[in-house]
C-alpha cells in the first residue's frame, strides 16, 4: 500500500492544476456567456 | 388636411398578404402590391431589401446560409440615431481608452439566432473604423469598439439599425460590471470548494473504510493529514465569505444564519486540527469541506433566479425612447431626451411618442394616451392644446413646444411616486429568515447544554459531543430548503412564459387574496380590433385594400379583423388615397369613390347633403355597442356598410376569471376608461356591481390600493405607467404581456405571454412552491432533531454524521426537484 504515499500527492497536484485552470478561465470571462461562443464557433470563415 | 398615396412603404403590410413569394431577406410572405417580377429578388419592405443591399455590397451573402427564419421584417427607419453623437450621451454610456478607441455597450433589439451573431460581429467589415464587434445573444448585449476619429457611433448604429438590429442605450453599465465580477468570484468559489470537498471525501472514505477493515496506523495518519492540508485552502478562500457574514452580523447584534455556520466551521476545524496533531478522536473534515460547497451552492441558486428576471426586465426598461428630434434655425436634430429644455420645438411625427409636456402649435392629430391615463380610445388634438410625454402620437406630424421636460413632467412626477411606493413596501419576511433566529438561538442552546451536561458528569466526550451537534445541526438542507424550491419554481415558471423577480412573491401569492386588475391591456387586449360588421360582404375587401397602407390604429384593427380577405384586396385598383386627419380615408377603387371613416365625415357629402344608408343598415347601426368606435363604408355616396372597432376582452379572460375567484381571490378591476365602457366590460366577466371601477386616475389607483391594503394583501395587476404607482404600492405586483416599461420594472412577477391565465397559473404554482418549501423545511428539521438528538446521547459518530448530511441535503434537492409546481403534469391537472 505504499504506493498511496506517492500517487494520493501526485493526485493532489493533479486537482491543484485543475483548480487553477479553473480559476483562469473564470477570472478571464469564459463563464460569463456560456452560450454566444457556441454559436460563434459554427461560423468556421476566414475572414 | 394631411395627404399620403399608397401603397406606402409601410413595414405592417406583409402580416396581412398571405402568398407563395417570400421575401429574400427575412423569409415572410412579400405582399402582393410588392411583387416586381421585373426583379430577380422579392422583398417584403424597404427595411428588408436595404439590408440586403449592405450585405451584398460587402460580400457577406453567406448570412443567408446559416439564416434562421427572421421573426420579422426589418423595419425601414429613417432614424439617424444623432442623438448617440450627442456629448450628454457620451457622458453617460461611452468610455474613451488611451489609445482613441470607444467602447460602450448596446442593446439589440431583434437578435435570435447564430446568424445574428455572424453579422453583428461582421460590422467591422462593414463600418470602417469600428474596431471590435461582440454579441452575448442571451442578453442582447453588444459589446462595440470603434476609432472615435474615424466613425461616429450614429453611423455604427444607424448600420446596425438598417441591418434589423435597432439599438438602444444600456444603461447599467457600471452596475453590470460590478456584477460581473461578483459572478466570477461566487463561481469561482464554488468551484474551488467543489473540487476541495470531493477529494476530502475520497479521503474520508479511505478513512472509514479503514476503520470498518482495519487500517495500518501509519496510512491512516497520512490521509488525515492529507484531509486536514485539504480543507485549510477552503477555509482560506471560499470558507471565508460566512465568517465575514457572521462577523457583519455580530457587530449588528443580528441573529444571521451565518452565525452558527461560521462558529460550526470554527469550532470544527480547530478541534480536527487538535484531534489531527494529537492523532486521535473524529476530524470532521468531510463534513465542513461538504457544507461549505452546499451553503454556497444554495446562495448561488437563489441569486441566479433572481437576476435572470431582473435582466429580462432590464431589456424591456432599455428599449424606451431616449431621443427627440428638435427643431431650431439650423432644422432638424436628433437629442438625447435628457437634454431637452422647456421653450425647445420638437417634430413628432406620426407613430412616433412624446419625449416631454408640451403645446401643440403646428398640426392636428390623434393621440393615444393609454400609457398615462389607461383610455383605451384615441383623443384628438388640435393647436394650443396639451400633450404629455409617453403618450404615443397617432396619425399626423406635429410641432410641440416644450413646457416641462424630464423630471418636472408628467410622466416623471408619477414615476417618482412609484419608486417612493416601490421603497415604502415593507420588506417581506421570509419564511427561511423568520427561522433562521430561532434555529440559530435553539442550536447554540442545545451545544451548550450538551457540552455544561456532559462536563458536569465528567465526560470525556463533552467538547467533541457539543462539536458533533453544532456540524450535524449546520443548517445545510435548511439553507438549500427554500432557495431550491423557490430556483426550480421560479426557472419553470419562466420556461412557462412567467418571470417572477423575487421569491417573497411566491409566498404572497400563494394563499387567495385581492386581485386588482386594470382593464385596458390587462382584462382586454389593449389593441384595436374589428368587433361587429353591418352590411355588405363584399365591402370588406374594399376596406382592407385600402387600410392596409395606413398607420392608423383603427386600420390595424381592420387588417387584423380581414385577414381572410387579402387575396381578394389584391385584386382590386386602389387610385387616390387620401387620409384626412380626425376623419378617414377616401380613395377611388375600381372606379368607385369610397369614404372609410367617423360616421361624420362618411355621412357629410361634398355636396354637403345627408348621405342615404341603405336602408336595412338602419335599425342594426342604432343597436351598435356604444362603448366601441363606429366606422361607416361609403361607396358612390351612399353608406353601405358599418363596423365597429374596440378593445376586445381577452378570450381566456372570463374562464381565468371565474377559476381564481373559485381558487377563492377577490378579482376587482379598476381602469381609467369612462365608467360606461368599465361597466359593460365588468358585466360580461361577472364581476360585481361596486367592484368593476372606472375613471379612476393613476393617483386614484393608487390610493385605492393603499386603502385595500389596509384590509389585507393586495395584489395589483396591470400593463401601463398609470399602474405602475398602484403595482409599486401593492403587495406583489404583476406586470402583463405587452406593458410599459415603467409598469414592467416595478412589477415582481411579469407575464410574457398574452392572456390572463397565465395569473391561475402563477396563483396556483405559487401555492404548490410554498408547500414544496414547507415539506423541505419540515425534512430537514427532521433530519436536525434526529442528529442533534444522537449527538446529545454522545451515539453520533462520525460515520452516521457523514451519512446523514449528505441525505438531508439529497432529500431537499430531490424533493424540490420533484415537487409539481409549475411541473406540465400540474398544468394538465388544472387545465
Amino acid at each position: 500500500m505504499s504506493v498511496l504515499y506517492i500517487v494520493v500527492p501526485l493526485a493532489m497536484v493533479i486537482v491543484g492544476a485543475a483548480v487553477f485552470a479553473f480559476i483562469w478561465s473564470a477570472k478571464s470571462g469564459q463563464m460569463d456567456d456560456l452560450e454566444t461562443p457556441a454559436v460563434r464557433m459554427l461560423h468556421d470563415d476566414t475572414q | 388636411m394631411i395627404t399620403e398615396t399608397l401603397p406606402s412603404s409601410d413595414t405592417d403590410a406583409e402580416r396581412v398578404l398571405g402568398g407563395e413569394v417570400r421575401c429574400t431577406h427575412c423569409t415572410l410572405p412579400v405582399p402582393a402590391g410588392f411583387v416586381d417580377s421585373a426583379r430577380e429578388r422579392q422583398f417584403c419592405c424597404n427595411g428588408c431589401a436595404t439590408a440586403f443591399a449592405i450585405l451584398h455590397q460587402h460580400g457577406l451573402d453567406r448570412y443567408y446560409e446559416f439564416a434562421q427564419k427572421r421573426e420579422a421584417p426589418v423595419r425601414a427607419s429613417a432614424r439617424r440615431y444623432e442623438e448617440f453623437d450627442h456629448p450628454a450621451f457620451a457622458e453617460r454610456y461611452v468610455v474613451v481608452s488611451d489609445r482613441g478607441v470607444a467602447r460602450t455597450e448596446l442593446y439589440l433589439e431583434g437578435v435570435h439566432c447564430a446568424s445574428c451573431v455572424w453579422l453583428v460581429e461582421r460590422v467591422p467589415l462593414i463600418v470602417s473604423g469600428v474596431v471590435r464587434a461582440e454579441l452575448d445573444i442571451r442578453r442582447s448585449r453588444a459589446v462595440v469598439e470603434w476609432d472615435a476619429l474615424a466613425v461616429s457611433l450614429s453611423a455604427i448604429a444607424a448600420t446596425l439599425a438598417s441591418l434589423g438590429y435597432p439599438p438602444h442605450p444600456f444603461r447599467g453599465v457600471a452596475r453590470n460590471a460590478i456584477r460581473t465580477r461578483e459572478d466570477r468570484a461566487m463561481l469561482m468559489r464554488i468551484g474551488i470548494a467543489g473540487a476541495i470537498a470531493i477529494n476530502v471525501m475520497l479521503a474520508a472514505l479511505a478513512l472509514y473504510s479503514g476503520e470498518l477493515n482495519g487500517m495500518d496506523g501509519s496510512l491512516t495518519r497520512f490521509f488525515r493529514w492529507i484531509s486536514f492540508g485539504l480543507i485549510i485552502p477552503a477555509f482560506v478562500w471560499p470558507g471565508r465569505v460566512f465568517f465575514t457574514g457572521a462577523w457583519a452580523a455580530l457587530r449588528t447584534r443580528s441573529l444571521h444564519m451565518d452565525l452558527p455556520i461560521a462558529l460550526a466551521l470554527a469550532v470544527g476545524l480547530i478541534r480536527g486540527a487538535i484531534n489531527t496533531i494529537i492523532d486521535s478522536g473524529p476530524i470532521y473534515f468531510d463534513g465542513l469541506a461538504l457544507l461549505i460547497f452546499a451553503l454556497l451552492v444554495g446562495r448561488f441558486l437563489q441569486q441566479r433566479g433572481q437576476r435572470m428576471a431582473a435582466d429580462a426586465a432590464e431589456l424591456l426598461h432599455a428599449l424606451a425612447p431616449v431621443s427627440a428630434r428638435v427643431v431650431d434655425a439650423q432644422g432638424i436634430h436628433e437629442i438625447p431626451a435628457d437634454a431637452l429644455l422647456p421653450g425647445m420645438v420638437l417634430d413628432v411625427r406620426a407613430g412616433e411618442s412624446f419625449a416631454a409636456d408640451g403645446i401643440v402649435i403646428e398640426g392636428t392629430s390623434t393621440v393615444n394616451a393609454a400609457l398615462l391615463t389607461g383610455e383605451s380610445r384615441p383623443v384628438s388634438v388640435g393647436t394650443s392644446e396639451h400633450v404629455f410625454a409617453g403618450t404615443h402620437n397617432i396619425e399626423a406630424p406635429l410641432r410641440v413646444l416644450v413646457e416641462q421636460a424630464g423630471e418636472t413632467s408628467r410622466i416623471a412626477k408619477l414615476m417618482q411616486q412609484v419608486a417612493e411606493s416601490a421603497r415604502r413596501r415593507a420588506p417581506v419576511v421570509q419564511m427561511a429568515n423568520r427561522m433562521a433566529g430561532i434555529f440559530v438561538a435553539v442550536v447554540l442552546t442545545a451545544a451548550a447544554i450538551t457540552w455544561l451536561v456532559k462536563w458536569r458528569m465528567h465526560s470525556a466526550h463533552a467538547l467533541d459531543d457539543a462539536i458533533a451537534l453544532l456540524i450535524v445541526t449546520c443548517p445545510c438542507a435548511l439553507a438549500l430548503a427554500t432557495p431550491l424550491a423557490i430556483t426550480v419554481a421560479v426557472g419553470r415558471a419562466a420556461g412557462r412564459g412567467i418571470l417572477i423577480k423575487g421569491g417573497d412573491a411566491l409566498e404572497l401569492l400563494s394563499t387567495p387574496a385581492t386581485l386588482v386588475l386594470d382593464k385596458t391591456g390587462t382584462v382586454t387586449e389593449g389593441t384595436t380590433s374589428l368587433v361587429s360588421w353591418i352590411g355588405d360582404e363584399r365591402v370588406k375587401s374594399v376596406v382592407l385594400a385600402l387600410e392596409v397602407g395606413s398607420s392608423h390604429p383603427l386600420a390595424d384593427g381592420f387588417r387584423r379583423g380581414l385577414v381572410d380577405y387579402a387575396d381578394e384586396a389584391s385584386r382590386h385598383v386602389v387610385r387616390d388615397v387620401k387620409h384626412v386627419a380626425g376623419g378617414g380615408l377616401e380613395a377611388t377603387v375600381d372606379g368607385a369613390f369610397v369614404r372609410i371613416g367617423s360616421p361624420r365625415f362618411v355621412s357629410r357629402a361634398t355636396e354637403g347633403s345627408a348621405v342615404p344608408i341603405v336602408p336595412a343598415l338602419q335599425d342594426a347601426m342604432s343597436a351598435m355597442d356604444r362603448t366601441l368606435t363606429p366606422v361607416y363604408v361609403s361607396i358612390d355616396g351612399q353608406i353601405v356598410a358599418a363596423a365597429s372597432l374596440g378593445d376586445r376582452v381577452r378570450a381566456d379572460a372570463a374562464e381565468s376569471l371565474a377559476a381564481l375567484r373559485a381558487a377563492g381571490w377577490k378579482t376587482i378591476m379598476l381602469s381609467g376608461d369612462a365608467q360606461e365602457v368599465v361597466d359593460a366590460v365588468g358585466a360580461s366577466l361577472g364581476f360585481a356591481a361596486g367592484d368593476a371601477i372606472g375613471a379612476a386616475s393613476p393617483e386614484d389607483k393608487l390610493a385605492f390600493v393603499e386603502r385595500a391594503k389596509l384590509r389585507g394583501r393586495v395584489v395589483m395587476v396591470g400593463d401601463g405607467v398609470n399602474d405602475a404607482a398602484a403595482i409599486a404600492a401593492a403587495h406583489v405586483g404583476i406586470g402583463v404581456h405587452g406593458g410599459a416599461e415603467a409598469c414592467l420594472s416595478t412589477a415582481d412577477v411579469y407575464l410574457t405571454r398574452p392572456g390572463l391565465d397565465g395569473l391561475v397559473e402563477l396563483t396556483s404554482g405559487a401555492h404548490d412552491t410554498m408547500r414544496v418549501i414547507r415539506r423541505n423545511i419540515g425534512f430537514s428539521i427532521g433530519y436536525n432533531v434526529i442528529g442533534a438528538s444522537l449527538a446529545m446521547l454522545g451515539l453520533l459518530n462520525p460515520l452516521i454524521a457523514a451519512v446523514l448530511m449528505p441525505t438531508s441535503s439529497l432529500t431537499v434537492v430531490l424533493g424540490s426537484w420533484y415537487g409539481r409546481s409549475f411541473s406540465r403534469a400540474r398544468l394538465r391537472s388544472l387545465s
